[in-house]
């Protein structure tokens, strides 16, 4: 069976680096302004990137999170985890370049009766949720076993929601992909797609970055442990009758 | 939906990857943070480690000197 080799994560950051960087170019060098919404619409190549991705990583979760489930390899948790933390940073991001956008467009930093607006909201509070419901389970196995059955139930959500909002009729928001009108011209297309790739190696590099701390405050935990219980053992051999010491 | 002018909207886009940029900052600075921590921890545990291995040498060592002593003195 062949094996992919994973990048190295300086290659991962230096491709997100280039990939990125050549997209915002492309976003202000390239791409010809939008007849309707005019200079605005550049927000597009980074807030609609950026929202694809926080949905992307939640559903990510979920696919970990069933591994979890099936084999009970925790590594499989600790992805889920770090996806929905990473989908939720991205989330963030999405929920504040939209704000802008909606203000430069709309006049208003919210509106509450868009359907896009209001179920990306629900997904993001949705998946707030899931640090305190994690934590507040002390048992590390229970712990897991939790959070990856929200993390199945909460990405199954996310499809769904998305179906739902493009089933609605009202819709300020633009509908920018598969649209009868034709969707987006070459150049504007091509250069989304430049940044959407380039967002999803942003995330793709900030979850490896992440996993890579985890895994380093693991083997600091576990160096700490063995070094706390020799101490205690080697004292306790050297008082003990018949010991060595 | 009217388009704004260029001066009017420029503001907005930059405000957009502005915002997008010092969000990535804060990221990285917090796991900066992070990361100092796990260094000072593992130099900690470094420094552990070594006082160990000093007091376990030191424990050993006599009767290690005792021993070359003994092979010495069968030697001679």
């Amino acid at each position: 069976m062949i094996r992919l080799e994973m990048p190295s994560l300086r290659t991962m950051a230096l491709a997100t680096v280039v990939v990125l960087g050549g997209a915002f170019a492309l976003a202000f060098f390239y791409a010809p302004n939008d007849a309707d919404q005019g200079f605005v619409q550049k927000i597009f190549y980074l807030h609609v990137p950026i929202a694809i991705c926080a949905l992307g990583g939640f559903i990510l979760a979920a696919i970990y999170a069933i591994a979890h489930l099936r084999t009970g390899n925790p590594i499989h948790d600790v992805r889920a985890y770090v996806s929905i933390h990473m989908g939720i940073i991205f989330g963030t991001a999405a929920l504040l370049t939209g704000a802008i956008w909606a203000r430069a467009a709309w006049g208003k930093w919210w509106v509450w009766e868009e359907p896009t607006l209001v179920s990306f909201l629900i997904v993001y509070l949705l998946y707030a949720t899931y640090y305190p419901l994690r934590y507040a389970i002390e048992d590390r196995e229970r712990q897991a076993r939790y959070a990856s059955v929200f993390a199945i139930t909460a990405g199954a959500f996310v499809p769904l929601n998305f179906i739902a909002v493009r089933l609605a009729e009202s819709l300020v928001h633009p509908r920018v992909f598969a649209t009868s009108e034709g969707g987006l011209p070459g150049e504007m297309l091509f250069t989304f797609l430049v940044a959407l790739a380039g967002m999803a190696l942003l995330f793709a590099t900030l979850m490896r970055f992440e996993l890579a701390a985890k895994a380093t405050r693991g083997q600091i935990s576990r160096l700490r442990r063995a070094l706390d219980s020799e101490a205690p053992a080697a004292a306790a051999s050297r008082i003990a009758p018949g010991g060595s010491g | 939906m009217p388009a704004l002018p260029l001066d009017e909207a420029g503001k907005y886009v930059a405000g957009a990857y502005v915002v997008f940029v010092a969000l990535l900052l804060i990221y990285v600075a917090i796991m900066a943070v992070r990361i100092d921590r796990m260094r000072e921890e593992l130099s900690d545990l470094a420094d552990l480690a070594e006082r160990k291995a000093r007091s376990t040498q030191h424990a050993a060592g006599r009767p290690q000197a005792e021993a070359d002593e003994r092979s010495r003195e069968v030697v001679g």
